[in-house]
């Protein structure tokens, strides 16, 4: 098998979660030729099994600039994909349990304002009350972020693969990437079915396999495969707007427009990548569940029908790698999003474009760059 | 890690026949046993209530059903430990990284209203078999329902219909049912009879098989008193359930098409049968690998001829593992017994195997003719790739329509069509959508349904209670991991 008799594309995006999505989009968008190589389908893994939640509210530093441009976007996003894809802005809460935890939200406010930034605030008693009537006696306030939201995670995903295709993007999915290298000026990218495609720039947004592409041009990269758990309750009548999570402990909590209610937050089972499945510890879940007890008592009765976890890759300082490789020219990394990558997908692949097209971003990306593993 | 601490050396899931077989062969070797069943009786589905029964004129339900009271002696005095009342919801696979011959399986269970985790050695999975899903339009009309779940009512409440009753479909469930409700004096008003005739085709070379089977003699019989005391229509080709004019009421009449043309009988019960399917739920979301069964038209996990998956420590008995009827899920899980025995180091392989000689025997004896009925009872297409119209996926109302619009837009397969639609996703986990949508998908691409696979379904396979969840024990350090975090 050889490649297709379509012309050779510019640029090969490695990976079709929604960071490889999203950069195929805005390179198609400014007329460059892409070609994305998915090792299983589109959205395979966390790209179309996650929370959701797209959040600015309590983002590392690095990340801030990155997230309020994503946020942006996020609030056009069927001008920039055609699709609305279930996106919904009622805010992102992070309520506090006691007046230390609320102590620690004020100096995340001010430690933002000094940044620049004004986009998280605090809530007392009674503002966290009329955004959450359902929260708990015991919580004295919350950390909030207005303009946040959540979407469905596989329609994004396949919304930015469907707008990518219409503009000329070409995908090809079911073949794993088993070597990349480069000759005179072209990569050479070879698939476990056989096939081979050449283009003269390669994308790595291979989410928790990034760290295999990595190695193949001597590049290293701490990564660590996670899978983080999400449950799922049967329907209840609707009594919550925002999603929430907490300031002392793990929690995403979210009700869907159907009523479903979305519990979740980076509890980990475990991941067994070489065979693309996971592994639930109910220990955990049940540790979660705990949590929503403790917030929500009128879910107490609820029914939980389904949990899940998806294979993410975190990196040691939890922030991802973005940016140009720093062994082989022509190559960008886009992965490493420890588990809150979802929000940042439509800045990101806008920035990929920009270093592949321009040569530079006005985003501060240099937190990103793969080279501070380096010992 | 230290050594696991084990409840019991093998948990047996399901008291039906080949569950009930399982724990007693297993335990009368020596291993502690533990049978886990919702049910508060055993008997699984086949012999539901087969000690606590009101229907107590053996002639109604026939011999075959008392049948079952034969294995509950064994269990008696096997010594397994009998849970009923027990739903479990997980069984997770042994981590690859502890030694070998100490990996324990957990298995998440609800009991008494109170979440647990049970540690043992080895899993016996006896699953049994659910209705194969059969969707025309109104089925999810009341008054519309299973002729499998209509027996289980019979069984264990002695109920009945009352009021104009139609069955529709075909398999030999349809005509026990029929013979066990003029044995208890009702009347059925029609049989609708889907069997494709073309079927009978296909069926004709297995035909010397069958005339081999147990099933033979006695099934005829009922069939002919069944055709000879009621009214069965042949080659229906379409079916449709219809409530009062204008409103979504309750079920007033069936309408069916035979030879081209539309008749409506009027109907206040109308039961549905296209036999059964594996209940592969439980293996599936253990993460046991499974395969499309051209014959049967159905996914069935793929097992040894022990019953052994792709999971180490898991086996699979009886119908859960593909349609082979009561008597062949006793053998089986006898079978599977004396493997999980010889695994665990209690029987050695030699004395598995000559043991396993009269069981394998008899296995082969119960499967005998099952071709011929497999083939002869097939749905017709239109059954099991519906109109666009009529609702396949019952917990979210995603109809066959949609399913087949996703399809156009790229969706391959189930797993995607839950993420495109959230067909498969409501409670039921796939239970009563799974095969319409493999055939729904499968057809509208052109391929068959082994190339479009199947939900990857996900524990609790049984809808459990956030209270229950969260009052499972923990221990400090899973508590310190989250305030950490």
């Amino acid at each position: 098998m050889t490649a297709t008799a379509s012309p050779k594309p510019d640029v090969i995006v490695i990976g079709g979660g929604l960071h490889g999505c999203s950069a195929a989009l805005h390179l198609s968008m400014r007329g460059v030729r892409v070609l994305v190589l998915e090792k299983d389908h589109v959205a395979r893994h966390a790209s179309g099994v996650n929370a959701g939640g797209v959040r600015q509210l309590g983002r590392h530093v690095a990340e801030v600039p990155l997230s309020v441009a994503s946020m942006a976007l996020w609030h056009g996003i069927r001008d920039l994909v055609d699709d609305d894809c279930g996106f919904e802005s009622h805010g992102q809460i992070k309520v506090a349990e006691s007046e230390a935890e609320l102590a620690t939200s004020h100096a995340r406010v001010a430690e933002l304002n000094a940044l620049g930034f004004t986009h998280e605030e605090v809530v007392g008693r009674d503002e966290l009350r009329s955004l959450v009537p359902a929260i708990a006696d015991h919580c004295v306030g919350a950390l909030v972020s207005r303009g946040d939201g959540a979407a469905i995670p596989f329609r994004t995903t396949f919304a930015f693969r469907r707008k990518a295709i219409a503009l000329g993007a070409r995908f090809q999915e079911g073949g794993t990437v088993t070597r990349l290298s480069r000759k005179n000026g072209l990569w050479t990218v070879e698939t476990a079915d056989g096939a081979r495609f050449e283009a003269p720039v390669v994308v790595n947004a291979a989410g928790a396999w990034a760290d295999r592409i990595a190695a193949q041009v001597g590049e290293p990269v701490p990564l660590e495969v996670i899978a983080p758990m999400l449950m799922i309750t049967a329907r209840v009548a609707p009594f919550i707007k925002p999603v929430v999570g907490a300031t002392g402990r793990t929690l995403s909590f979210k009700q869907f427009p159907n009523g479903t209610v979305l519990i979740g937050g980076g509890l980990l089972g475990r991941a067994v990548r070489d065979e693309n499945r996971t592994e639930l510890d109910f220990s955990q879940v049940s540790v979660n569940a705990r949590t929503v007890w403790d917030l929500f008592p009128c879910m107490r009765g609820a029914t939980i029908v389904r949990a899940w976890a998806g294979i993410e890759a975190r990196m040691p300082d939890q922030i991802p790698v973005i940016g140009p490789s720093g062994t082989e020219p022509d190559l960008y990394h886009s992965f490493g999003f420890s588990a809150h990558g979802f929000q940042l997908g439509p800045i990101v692949g806008r920035i990929t474009a920009d270093l592949i097209t321009g040569g530079s971003t006005d985003l501060p990306i240099a937190p990103f760059r793969v080279g501070r593993f380096a010992a | 890690m230290s050594a696991p601490k084990f409840d019991f050396d093998i948990a047996v899931v399901g008291s039906g026949p080949a569950g009930l077989a399982a724990a007693a062969l297993a335990a009368s070797k020596g291993a502690s046993v533990v049978l886990l069943d919702e049910q508060a009786e055993p008997g699984g589905q086949i012999y539901r209530a087969v000690t606590e029964t009101p229907v107590r004129d053996r002639k109604v339900l026939g011999p075959d059903y008392w049948h079952g009271a034969e294995l509950l002696g064994p269990l008696r005095d096997s010594g397994a430990v009998h849970w009923p009342g027990t739903i479990v919801w997980s069984v997770a696979r042994p981590r690859e990284d502890v030694a070998d011959g100490h990996r324990p399986i957990q298995i998440g269970l609800s009991r008494n209203g109170a979440a647990s985790m049970l540690t043992v050695r080895h899993v016996i999975l006896a699953t049994g078999a659910l209705e194969r899903p059969f969707p025309i339009p109104g089925w999810t009309l009341p008054g519309v329902l299973g002729a499998g779940a209509a027996q289980v009512l019979l069984k264990t409440s002695g109920l009945v219909p009352s009021g104009a009753t139609v069955m529709a479909g075909s398999g030999p469930l349809l005509w026990l049912l029929a013979w066990q409700y003029l044995q208890a004096g009702v009347r059925i008003d029609a049989i609708l009879d889907t069997t494709p005739k073309e079927n009978w085709r296909a069926a004709l070379p297995l035909l010397p098989g069958f005339l081999r089977s147990p099933y033979l003699g006695k099934g005829m019989k009922l069939m002919l008193e069944v055709r000879r005391k009621l009214t069965v229509i042949g080659n229906v080709t379409a079916l449709r359930a219809e409530g009062a004019i204008g409103g979504d009421s309750a079920l007033k009449s069936v309408v069916y098409t035979r030879n081209g043309a539309e008749h409506r009988l009027p109907a206040d019960t109308l039961l549905l049968h296209h036999g059964v399917v594996p209940n592969l739920n439980l293996a599936n979301a253990t993460g046991c690998a499974q395969r499309w069964d051209e014959q049967q038209r159905c996914w069935r996990p793929t097992t040894d001829e022990w019953g052994a998956t792709s999971v180490e420590g898991v086996s699979l008995a009886g119908d859960g593992a593909g349609i082979g009827g009561a008597r062949a899920a006793a053998e089986a899980g006898r079978l599977a017994a004396l493997d999980a025995l010889h695994r665990l180091g209690r029987i050695g392989r030699e004395q598995r195997d000559q043991l396993a000689v009269p069981h394998r025997a008899a296995l082969d004896r119960a499967l005998t003719g099952r071709a011929f009925l497999d083939t002869l009872y097939t749905p017709a297409e239109a059954f099991r790739a519906p109109a666009d119209d009529t609702i396949v996926c019952r917990c979210e109302e995603i109809t066959a329509g949609a399913v087949r619009e996703a399809v156009r837009l790229g969706c391959s397969g189930p797993n995607q069509a839950k993420s495109f639609l959230r067909c498969g996703m409501g409670p039921c986990q796939g239970r009563l959508c799974g095969p319409t949508v493999t055939e729904v998908i499968a057809a509208e691409r052109g391929v068959s349904p082994a190339d479009v696979g199947y939900y990857r379904l996900r524990p609790p396979v049984k809808p459990i209670t956030l209270a229950e969840l969260a009052a499972l024990p923990k221990t400090d350090a899973d508590i310190d991991a989250v305030f950490k975090h």
